[in-house]
C-alpha cells in the first residue's frame, strides 16, 4: 500500500508544479507594485507648465488627497485617458500632471507642445508640473506615461497606476482608493 | 554522414555571423561613452548588464534601446563619475523601480525560496535515489518462500501450455 502511494509522488509533484506555472501564465509583469508605495512623494523644485516663474516641490501635496498623472503631448494613450481624467476632476478629485519629458529644441518649444496638448484634449489639472528633463519622473520610476500615483494628505504614496486608466478603472479602482485615504 | 556535419557546420557558422552582425548593429544604436578609468568602464559594463529594464521585461538596460534605459545608463554613469559604489547605484535604482531591476535577487526573507528551492530539490532528488537503492538491495536479499516459489512454478506452467496452444493454432 505505501509502495502504491509512493508511485503516486510523481503525479503529485507534476500536479503541484503544473498549478504553479499556470498561474505564473496569468500574472501580468506590468502589473507589479511601485517601489514607492507608503513612502514620501520624492522631493523635487520644477517650473509649472504654464508659469515658468512658479516653482513648486512636494508640498503640492500637502493637505489634500491628490491623483498624480504623469503625460507627455507624444504620448497617444495620455489622450485617451483624458476623458477619464476630466470626469474624475468633475466629481472633486484633486488632479496634478506631471509633463513628463516633452521633446524639442528649445525650452520654450517643449512647453508650447504641452499647452497644445491641454487645449486640445482637455485640463483637468490644478497645475502641471513641468519636467523636461525627466528627473521627477525617474525620481517616481516611471517607466512608460501614462502613470498615477494617488498621494494622500500628507503627501505619501498610496496607489500607483501603470498604463492608461480606463472608465472602468475609475469605477473599480480609482474613486475606492481615493476615498479609502481622503 | 560527413557530408551532413560539414553542412550542419556551415550552418552554425553562417548563424554565428548573422548573430555576430545583429549584435554589432544594436550596439550601434547605444551611446558611446568615454572612461579615463578602465576599472571603472568595466564596472560600467557589469552594473549595465545586471540591471533590468523596467519597460522591456527581459533586457538588461546595457541592451536595451527603449528611452527608460537609457536614462538609467546616464545615471549609472553619472554616479560612477561622482564616485559612488556599486551597491550605492544599485540602491538608488531599487529605491526607484523596485526589486524588479535586479537581475541577481537579493537573499532575504522573501527570495529565500527562490534561492533555496534548487539546493531543496537537489537534496529530495538524493533522498530518492537513496531510497530506491535501498529497497532494490533489499528486494535482492529477499528470497521467495516455499509457497511463492509453488505459485510461480503454476504460472509458468500455465503460461507454457497457453503459449503451445496459440503455436498450434498458428501452424495450422
Amino acid at each position: 500500500m505505501k509502495r502504491r502511494l509512493m508511485l503516486l509522488l510523481p503525479l503529485l509533484v507534476f500536479l503541484v508544479l503544473g498549478v504553479l506555472l499556470f498561474r505564473g501564465l496569468s500574472i501580468n509583469p506590468s502589473e507589479r507594485d511601485s517601489a514607492l508605495i507608503a513612502r514620501d512623494f520624492p522631493a523635487f523644485e520644477l517650473s509649472t507648465l504654464s508659469e515658468p516663474q512658479r516653482i513648486v516641490d512636494q508640498g503640492l501635496f500637502k493637505g489634500k488627497v491628490t491623483l498624480v498623472n504623469v503625460w507627455g503631448s507624444w504620448c497617444p494613450t495620455c489622450r485617451q485617458e483624458m476623458p477619464q481624467l476630466l470626469a474624475l476632476a468633475k466629481q472633486g478629485v484633486r488632479l496634478v500632471g506631471v509633463d513628463y519629458k516633452e521633446e524639442g529644441a528649445t525650452e520654450e518649444e517643449r512647453r508650447r507642445k504641452g499647452e497644445n496638448f491641454l487645449r486640445q484634449f482637455g485640463n483637468p489639472f490644478e497645475v502641471n508640473v513641468f519636467d523636461p528633463e525627466g528627473t521627477l519622473g525617474f525620481d517616481l520610476g516611471v517607466y512608460g506615461a501614462p502613470e498615477s500615483f494617488l498621494v494622500d494628505a500628507d503627501g505619501v504614496i498610496r496607489y500607483h497606476h501603470t498604463g492608461y486608466i480606463t472608465a472602468e478603472d475609475v469605477r473599480r479602482v480609482i474613486l475606492p482608493e481615493v476615498e479609502k485615504w481622503r | 554522414m560527413a557530408l551532413r556535419h560539414i553542412s550542419s557546420l556551415a550552418l552554425m557558422a553562417i548563424l554565428t555571423l548573422y548573430l555576430a552582425g545583429t549584435a554589432g548593429s544594436a550596439l550601434a544604436a547605444i551611446e558611446v561613452r568615454t572612461f579615463d578609468d578602465p576599472v571603472m568602464e568595466q564596472r560600467f559594463d557589469d552594473l549595465s548588464a545586471t540591471l533590468r529594464c523596467p519597460k522591456c521585461e527581459n533586457q538588461a538596460i546595457g541592451d536595451s534601446n527603449s528611452p527608460i534605459a537609457a536614462d538609467m545608463r546616464e545615471r549609472v554613469y553619472q554616479q560612477l563619475q561622482e564616485g559612488r559604489s556599486d551597491k550605492e547605484i544599485i540602491d538608488f535604482m531599487v529605491q526607484r523601480f523596485g526589486d524588479y531591476v535586479l537581475y541577481n535577487p537579493r537573499l532575504e526573507g522573501r527570495t529565500l525560496l527562490l534561492w533555496g528551492l534548487p539546493g531543496a530539490l537537489v537534496l529530495v532528488g538524493a533522498l530518492v535515489v537513496a531510497v530506491l537503492i535501498r529497497s532494490r538491495r533489499n528486494a535482492r536479499a529477499g528470497e521467495l518462500s516455499d509457497e511463492e516459489r509453488r505459485r510461480l512454478d503454476a504460472l509458468i506452467e500455465m503460461d507454457d501450455m497457453a503459449g503451445e496452444r496459440h503455436s498450434h493454432k498458428e501452424g495450422k
